[in-house]
């Protein structure tokens, strides 16, 4: 009876984080530290009894419990073991409760900080967080309970759609989801703070690990989700703009301008207010991307669990929190003393013009993704948003942006000097250009974006590393302490290198699409087709059974100019119990480059219809995503984020401190 | 209900994604890069956010081959774009015009650029500056401990 007991254990989090609301916020009101502390208990409570109830969902798919209504619709006995775990969250009610686990580690995460963070801040923090949870639970519980029972129950299972049955599953949406949920981390610190009428570097260095551990996680996420389309989906594109696409761009964009301005406010003391409105917007942008992924309310390819009465339910929930938060900040911001002065040329300035245009890119994203919405509501005139309009509108805001980086890395804090860092740059300047007039030379009259787009990638990756060698080598200094001096440069600067490296080579890696190339023919046991200098010959076609579909297997042989490279396969799968089709891409790595085969039709008499593909360094698109979180991991191991923060003295109220 | 939803979803992935066919493709070049051009900013009307050179739906098949047909009759890009708005309505083209109705849509960025940077700037202008010398004590001051320092060395 696991099933039940999961579902009460969920009723019982629902009240457990009714007490963590109230009782925290209610202590820290009254200055009671024992009132104050009753929210680390619930806290840990709420994680084990979401845990439980995700364990026993987790059961019963992996048991093939066929009296569940959700293992039903989702899972099949002959499933492999992964796909039956994976498949828990891969449909509506079970993702949401995987939402909920992770808002509840989370919350236990801060909770067992016991001596990092002021308690009466931490108090204050785990009420806002008991009330996202509330939120989510009575979501769970009142429309879309995974533990609901079937009688009678079944012999076998709807199966997993396809397109879900895929390791992608496995790793996509819980990295995604930690990083949508960690910012809620980031929300209910500005929250806290707010009520609290009280925030400064301290704050900042509480909160920046959360904002950078859920940026890193979301980066990943969004790169892996970026990469499974491209081999799933059979076309090789990696970017669609599409609305839930745009759904996890968008915290993306607004927590990166976060992270930055954070840097900003834990070494100067200045952007409060921006900061705080940041951190409410980045969650909001979070819970935005829940209500446009869960209502289905945009059409798109994601939208596998549509329903109008959740829509409004969740948008209930996004008009509450987001409509209170700003309501508080509207109210409570005025109070927030700014501090640190800066001139108007200095990393501080060059920050808030990093946050202007991330903010102006977020804002075109959101305004493209729901115009045809709100015009539709207005007029009744339908129009669409594609492509076409995004690449239009967001390239102009991205690359003036990343123009601009390597000369903001440069820039001293407090005031700086534009020429004399311009100068500093002269080395970097020199060989991207080169680089660049180099590759133009080479392909001559090929496509132009690819050698100013490779340029500037270069430009990124040498500028970031123009830091390191700044920071730690001069005209005469032996090698070796030059080495020494970089290897101990703080962890939070190499991560910033590392980041903004990796920024550097995903644009190597978009721009080099260009020279992407295609083929595309019917052909027959033998007979070849040709991309650019690539060519790929049939070998045969063989069916191949698996225990849950049936796979018309297609081999070829790889050319570069005539010179054997090895064979691939490329399938077209038949799932047996939801007679749906599904293009397996063959897939071969030449270097940062790939070749790609898709299967057209397989006609009787044996001829296939095949698209070749070439695409050089389309690898450094997501190796530098990768690099990108790697940054911002290992920007996470830095000392001053590990240690030296101040530790409470035994049971002295830090409340007793006067707000600013 | 839930029934009626599985089974579009469903018919909505019963296509392998796997856009223009060979026996599509057309003789002269030129053409076929044009065609291809035109279509991948036409939205397959049936799929879920979709051009229809990526999709595989019949619809985008016919979409296909009627832009293909146009451009051999000798139609600009223009023309045949005119063509399908004129029988599909504006949603068939993934980039809004430049219409009355999506001038916000298109300005959205440049006034948020622009406001934003006013905003920004204006509140940078109402709190005090870093002075940009240094006053004559601090000037006094300075020299006081340069020359201790200069007689120390």
């Amino acid at each position: 009876m696991f099933v039940e007991a999961g579902h009460f254990a969920l009723a019982l989090a629902l009240g457990l984080s009714l007490i963590q609301f109230v009782v925290p916020l209610w202590g820290a009101r009254a200055n009671d530290p024992v009132l104050m502390s009753v929210g680390r208990a619930t806290g840990l409570a709420v994680f084990a009894c979401i845990a439980f109830a995700f364990m026993a969902l987790t059961i019963a798919y992996v048991t093939s419990d066929f009296s569940v209504v959700n293992v039903v619709e989702n899972s099949h006995s002959a499933k492999p073991l992964i796909y039956k775990i994976s498949g828990v969250w891969g449909n509506h009610e079970g993702s949401m409760l995987l939402w909920v686990l992770i808002l509840a580690l989370c919350g236990a995460v801060v909770a067992l900080a016991r001596n990092s963070i002021p308690l009466r801040l931490q108090a204050n923090t785990l009420a806002i967080q008991g009330a996202i949870t509330i939120a989510f639970l009575l979501f769970i519980l009142l429309t879309s309970n995974p533990f609901t029972r079937i009688v009678p129950a079944p012999a076998e299972g709807q199966d997993l759609n396809p397109l879900l049955q895929d390791p992608g599953l496995a790793i996509h949406p819980p990295l995604l989801y930690i990083g949508y949920v960690g910012f809620s981390i980031s929300f209910a610190f500005a929250i806290a703070a707010l009520i609290d009428g009280r925030i400064d570097a301290v704050w900042a260095r509480i909160v920046r690990p959360w904002t950078l551990g859920a940026w890193a996680f979301l980066t990943l996420g969004i790169a892996m989700g970026s990469y499974w389309a491209y081999y799933e989906l059979g076309w090789g594109g990696w970017w669609f703009w599409d609305p839930v696409e745009n759904a996890s761009l968008m915290p993306w964009l607004a927590g990166t301008a976060l992270l930055h301005s954070t840097v900003v406010m834990e070494k100067r003391d200045a952007l409060k207010v921006w900061t705080i409105l940041l951190a409410i917007l980045t969650f909001s942008l979070s819970l935005l991307g829940t209500f446009l992924v869960r209502s289905g309310v945009l059409t798109s390819v994601h939208s596998f669990a549509v329903d109008p009465e959740r829509g409004t339910f969740i948008l209930v929930i996004l008009i509450l929190f987001i409509g209170g938060s700003l309501a508080l900040f509207a109210w409570r911001a005025p109070l927030l003393k700014q501090g640190g002065l800066f001139a108007p040329v200095s990393r501080e300035s060059a920050l808030v013009v990093n946050n202007l245009f991330l903010a102006t890119a977020c804002a075109t994203v959101l305004i493209g993704t729901l115009y045809p919405l709100a015009l539709e509501v207005v007029t009744g005139e339908k129009i669409s948003v594609g492509p076409p309009f995004f690449n239009f509108t967001f390239l102009p805001l991205i690359i003036p942006l990343l123009l601009l980086l390597p000369l903001g890395q440069t820039l001293a804090w407090k005031r700086g000097n534009f020429l004399g860092t311009a100068q500093r740059l002269y080395m970097v300047f020199g060989i991207s250009l080169v680089v660049t007039m180099a590759i133009f030379a080479f392909e001559h009259g090929g496509p132009v974006a690819a050698p100013l787009g490779i340029g500037l990638g270069v430009y990124l990756v040498l500028g970031s590393f123009n830091e390191i060698v700044a920071r730690s080598w001069s005209r005469g200094t032996p090698l070796a302490v030059a080495w020494h001096k970089a290897a101990n440069l703080p962890r939070s600067t190499w991560g910033a290198v590392l980041a903004h490296a990796g920024v550097g080579l995903t644009v190597i890696g978009i721009a080099a699409t260009a020279w992407g190339v295609e083929g595309l023919a019917t052909v027959r046991v033998g007979d070849r087709i040709k991309a650019g200098d690539y060519e790929a010959r049939l070998e045969r076609v063989v069916p191949r059974m698996e225990a849950n579909y049936r796979d018309d297997v297609a081999v070829f042989t790889i050319f570069r100019q005539g010179r054997e490279l090895g064979s691939l396969e490329s399938m077209k799968r038949l799932y047996v119990t939801r007679g749906m089709p599904t293009t397996e891409a063959g897939i071969m790595t030449v270097g940062l480059g790939q070749v790609y085969v898709s299967l057209g039709e397989v006609a009787a008499d044996g001829s296939v219809g095949v698209r070749l593909y070439h695409k050089p360094l389309v690898l450094l698109i997501w190796i530098g995503s990768l690099v990108m979180a790697l940054g911002g991991g290992v920007s996470l191991m830095d000392r001053r984020l590990r240690i030296g923060a101040p530790v409470r003295a035994k049971m002295v109220p830090a409340a007793a401190v006067p707000a600013e | 209900m839930r029934f009626v939803l599985t089974l579009l979803t469903a018919l909505v992935f019963a296509v392998p994604a796997w856009a223009v066919q060979p026996d599509e493709v057309l003789k002269d070049p030129a053409l076929e890069k044009r065609a291809r051009e035109i279509s991948a900013g036409l939205r397959c009307l049936v799929c879920q956010n979709q051009s229809i050179d990526d999709s595989d739906a019949q619809l985008a098949k016919d979409l296909r081959l009627l832009v293909r047909e146009r451009l051999v009759a000798g139609d600009t890009d223009r023309q045949v774009e005119d063509f399908l708005v004129q029988r599909y309505g504006e949603f068939v083209l993934l980039k809004p015009t430049f219409s009355a109705h999506n001038m916000l849509l298109w300005l959205a960025p440049v006034l948020v650029l622009v406001m934003g940077g006013i905003g920004a700037y204006a509140a940078l202008r109402r709190r005090p500056q870093v002075p940009e010398t240094l006053s004559e004590e601090e000037q006094k001051a300075l020299e006081a401990l340069l020359k201790q320092d200069r007689s120390a060395s």
